[in-house]
């Protein structure tokens, strides 16, 4: 395709990610090397309805105001907060090092560093929400194929009910059913044997429902794009196949999954980048006690009552730096196949 | 395929059968424990004091003389007036799926036939920028778009939710593009068509598959929105998702659970019906691109 | 102290407030209001729409918070007022978006009482409207079948529910809101200043809490968790209340902004309806002030639009909470801080807070940073995984963190 008419193709979609996306990203980027200037702060009368008057510390306005006006951007700190406790805790990873004598202690103490704690959660969580989301995915596909036409369509239906079903309501209600009372923590308690067995107290039972919810979630994903792929599988390979006398399970290896390999990339790629950034179980489960993502640390740092947004941004950074990591694997294998299907 | 399904041994046709059954009951138990639950009142819903509660409706019988009341839906769709929502809802879906599978297919087939170093670049670019939080994206926009005076109106969440979408969009679309041969559009470039021409005589009769379902992602992503639409939507324009999380109350003030529940049940029922009138044209069209390579 | 003059000054106020008629609201500048969506700010938001002579437009969404700054700012802002808390009014101060109210006091402000006037040094920042503490509610019934009495320190707290365990009649008597995060940080707060904690060195934003009063604040909540629902760190109080109505609990700290509709919602059990009580927030460790803090509700005007359009966002807020948009139907949404309002039985619990000396949730710059830090690091201890001193040093250093980002700490 030649450069112009790429370019025309390619022009509305390539203008709305710029605006909306790239400028948003440099300014993010901007904001994550400067910090708010420093405060200056005066001792006031504060006067309340309830209690009277106490003597209360305040920005003093008009100072501060005048830092502002000569630097809008805010003070430089470089890489500061990327190096602050609630980040990467360099200082504190140095101080570790050296105080603790053997690498056990050295991690154990290192899980009291919140980026850190959140880094284990997240990888554990994509590492095996990932693929079980592409195997379970890929299952759904083959079995709902072999379906009558007529179930197909309410099949289909019923199976993307997991991604219809708003998360903020389908958490809620997983969150109700896998209590204690609920009716599969009741379930749970019966198997268990333990009338105090419960789910929600424990971190480790916590995680194993966060990736459950995951796979459960994000099956219909892989189910949908697997499924239309499979209605593109050349016929003839697979009645070569079959002639060649290959079994039910040679087919699916040798032809139905080569065929759906691109999908099964993108599948992958979309899945590693959305479980890195997995936040919603998190908040529906009520799970901050137990687990705690990057992007629950962003959701943190914008939605309390003083919004950090330089850390905020710092945080988005690592995010993207992260999932750029994560994902080189299969980006190296997509620039081989580009380079080999030219 | 359906060969393919005739020739299957039987055991492994149970199986299989067994499986979708499981399935089923995995992806559908909880929505119909809702759909139940919906028509009970809050105690009986989250059924504290005992789970068969949930089932029984003990509470709503002892508060309406039935094991089921409609209060929730009356509260919701009469008293807060929830169809608004779902009518902003349905604004936004229609125009962010068309807008995004317009822009999206041109952009998606122009990266899959481009040979040059570039499209690979720009893929990743696009994978890069769908790495970005959204929630950061959005805390970004409200100071400009305040200013701006476009804040708090449809379209702008429409625009906004469209370019998120866009990495997305592109990527599905270019897998699927790349499964299509590129004969096919090289033959009726030699037959003298330009590359728009060879685009919509050969490619859009056979592009259904790829783009209904990566239609059907963007519709679940705007109909499913909360981020954007909670935090640049104004009250009256405001869509379902951010509705019903207000239904939920907060910390210090009590809300109506029973209304969101309600609004999530109902608004799923629009698309059943959706879902159920277009069931042929959903099948077909995802199988009617079927290409033999 | 406040809350009894204004019960003596609401009888007085009934019969002054006949002779003032229905009061026009003219104004002839725009108005727009954004604000959280409770029933209290919706009636005052719907009170400020009756005036006439320009556009009056509210926005109250759950969002506000984060939409609240920006709204404000730019010139003109979209919005010429916010309604806040006092932990929330901070925000909006520290990015100083909010106007002195001291001239349009003075020109308009006749009727408003002295005492809801916010004020900050000298200037006046936010005319309050409402309170909300958090207090005892318990089940009468329960307790006199256990044979205590109604504690009034947290140490009979826990005597208390013992007692209930101990005989067999509730496992779990305890609630409590100790979702970790906001809550938790919240309960925590809430425990420091009953034990005469304060959270910074006087006059700096120096982090004070890994103190005596900090190691015991964690662990009276250690021993009150022992008798809380297993899934304590998950209960918001929306979940709490759940529990309570249905028969789970008998015994907890609790919202006065949610007593009104404890027991109202559909089908909660008959002995909780009947068995509900409410009393005074709880002392701990032999301090003579409430383990509770106070919150206030007002609205403020600002910066960044014409004078103009201050002056009629002050009438058309000041129309919102008159006296006379009190109603049969407005009085129980809320404890409004209006002269006239008579307190209904379920406010008891907020104004028995307020004659107690409880003291108002910290307004300072850093204390919403300091807040998220005990959120995110206080529920280690909780679960046994740490020491009290480890929690409140991790505290600290979480927040050290984000007040030297933020400019409060070099």
């Amino acid at each position: 395709m030649r450069h112009k008419t790429f370019l025309w193709f390619f022009l509305p979609t390539g203008l709305a990610m710029l605006l909306f996306i790239a400028l948003p990203i440099v300014s993010v980027v901007t904001q994550s090397i400067f910090a708010p200037h420093q405060a200056v702060l005066i001792e006031v009368e504060n006067c309340t309805p309830l209690v009277g008057c106490t003597t209360e510390t305040t920005i003093d306005q008009e100072a501060t105001a005048q830092l502002r006006a000569e630097k809008p951007l805010g003070r430089f700190v470089g890489l500061g907060i990327y190096f602050d406790r609630g980040h990467l805790a360099v200082t504190e990873m140095k101080e570790l090092w050296t105080t603790t004598d053997s690498i056990g202690a050295f991690l154990s103490e290192m899980g009291n560093l919140p980026f850190y704690r959140a880094m284990a959660f997240t990888l554990t969580f994509v590492a095996v929400v990932t693929p079980l989301t592409i195997v379970l995915g890929l299952i759904i596909a083959l079995a709902i194929n072999s379906l009558h036409r007529h179930l197909k369509g309410l099949m289909i239906f019923f199976s993307l009910l997991p991604m219809i079903v708003t998360p903020l309501i389908g958490s809620l209600i997983l969150f109700w059913m896998v209590d204690s009372r609920g009716v599969i923590g009741s379930a749970l308690v019966a198997l268990a044997g333990d009338p105090d067995f419960s789910l929600k107290a424990s971190t480790g039972l916590m995680w194993v429902a966060l990736m459950v919810y995951g796979v459960w979630h994000a099956a219909p994903f892989a189910f949908v794009v697997f499924y239309a792929g499979l209605q593109t599988l050349p016929g003839d390979q697979l009645e070569a196949a079959q002639i060649d006398g290959a079994t039910r399970w040679q087919q699916v290896k040798y032809v139905v999954v080569p065929h759906l390999m691109p999908l099964v990339t993108f599948v992958a790629l979309i899945q590693l980048m959305d479980n890195f950034k997995v936040f919603e179980p998190i908040v529906g489960f009520n799970a901050a006690a137990h687990a705690q993502s990057l992007s629950s640390f962003i959701y943190n740092d914008l939605g309390g009552e003083t919004r950090q947004l330089s850390s905020a941004s710092a945080t988005s950074v690592i995010t993207i730096i992260g999932v750029a990591i994560l994902l080189s694997p299969v980006l190296v294998r997509t620039w081989r196949d580009f380079k080999g299907a030219r | 395929m359906a060969s393919r399904a005739q020739r299957m041994p039987k055991s492994l046709r149970i199986a299989s059968s067994l499986f979708v059954l499981f399935w089923f009951i995995l992806a559908a138990f909880p929505f119909a424990w809702t759909v139940w639950g919906s028509f009970k009142v809050e105690l009986d819903f989250f059924s504290i004091a005992d789970w068969t509660n949930a089932i029984t409706g003990e509470r709503t019988q002892a508060v309406y003389g039935s094991s089921f009341t409609d209060t929730g839906y009356a509260g919701a769709w009469i008293q807060e007036e929830f169809w608004r929502n779902v009518l902003n809802t349905g604004i936004v879906c229609f125009f962010v799926v068309t807008i995004s599978l317009t822009i999206g297919t041109l952009g998606g087939y122009a990266l899959s036939r481009s040979t040059y170093n570039y499209t690979f670049w720009l893929l990743i670019t696009a994978l890069i920028f769908r790495a970005m939080p959204p929630i950061t994206l959005v805390a970004g926009y409200l100071l400009p778009f305040f200013e701006w005076n476009v804040w708090g109106i449809l379209p702008t969440t429409i625009i906004v939710l469209v370019a998120i979408n866009q990495p997305f969009t592109l990527w599905m679309l270019h897998s699927f593009f790349k499964n299509i041969p590129s004969e096919l559009d090289e033959s009726a470039k030699v037959d003298g068509c330009n590359q728009f021409q060879a685009f919509r005589r050969v490619i859009i009769p056979v592009m259904w598959p790829g783009v209904i379902t990566t239609g059907l992602f963007s519709f679940l992503l705007a109909y499913n929105d909360f981020a954007v639409g909670a935090m640049l939507l104004s009250e009256s324009n405001r869509t379902m998702v951010p509705a019903i999380a207000a239904f939920l109350g907060t910390t210090q003030t009590e809300g109506n659970v029973m209304f969101a529940v309600a609004a999530v049940v109902s608004a799923t029922v629009p698309l059943f019906i959706l879902v159920m009138f277009f069931q042929r044209q959903i099948v077909g069209g995802l199988t009617a691109g079927a290409v033999k390579g | 102290m406040f809350f009894r003059k204004v019960a003596i000054a609401s009888a007085l106020a009934i019969t002054a407030a006949a002779g003032s008629a229905f009061a026009d609201c003219e104004i002839n500048a725009r108005v727009s209001i954004v604000g959280n969506e409770f029933a209290a700010i919706q009636a005052v938001g719907a009170a400020a729409q009756e005036c006439t002579g320009a556009s009056v437009e509210s926005n109250l969404t759950s969002e506000h918070q984060t939409i609240n700054v920006a709204g404000l700012s730019g010139n003109p802002s979209e919005y010429t007022t916010a309604i806040i808390a006092n932990s929330s009014i901070v925000a909006l101060m520290n990015e100083d978006v909010i106007r002195p109210l001291n001239d349009l006091v003075e020109k308009h402000g006749d009727g408003l009482q002295a005492s809801q006037l916010i004020k900050i040094g000298d200037n006046i920042m936010a005319v309050a409207f409402m309170a909300n503490a958090q207090h005892l509610m318990f089940r009468k019934d329960i307790l006199e079948q256990a044979g205590v009495e109604v504690p009034t320190t947290y140490e009979e707290m826990l005597e208390v529910a013992n007692a209930i365990r101990e005989q067999g009649i509730m496992q779990n008597p305890v609630g409590g809101a100790y979702k970790a995060g906001w809550n938790l940080a919240q309960e925590f707060n809430n425990m420091f200043l009953g034990y005469g904690g304060s959270h910074f060195n006087a006059g700096s934003a120096e982090p004070n809490i890994n103190t005596e009063a900090g190691v015991n604040a964690l662990n009276m909540m250690k021993a009150l968790s022992e008798y809380m629902n297993p899934d304590f760190l998950t209960h918001d109080s929306n979940a709490t209340n759940a529990e309570y109505r249905a028969g789970n609990v008998a015994i907890m700290n609790m919202w006065g902004s949610r007593a009104s509709q404890q027991t109202t919602t559909e089908g909660v059990l008959e002995e909780v309806v009947a068995g509900h009580a409410i009393a005074a927030p709880l002392t701990v460790g032999g301090g003579s002030t409430p383990a509770s803090t106070l919150w206030w509700d007002g609205w403020t005007v600002g910066k960044n639009i014409s004078d103009a359009e201050a002056e009629a966002t002050f009438i058309a807020m000041k129309h919102g909470i008159r006296p006379e948009m009190l109603n049969e139907e407005t009085s129980p949404l809320a404890v409004w801080l209006i002269e006239g309002y008579e307190p209904t039985d379920d406010a008891q619990g907020v104004f028995a807070s307020a004659q107690m000396g409880t003291t108002p949730y910290p307004m300072l710059p850093y204390m919403g940073l300091m807040h998220s830090a005990l959120g995110n690091e206080l529920a280690d201890f909780m679960q046994g995984k740490e020491s009290a001193e480890q929690a409140l040093a991790d505290a600290e250093a979480a927040y050290r963190a984000a007040a030297v980002e933020k400019g409060f700490l070099e």
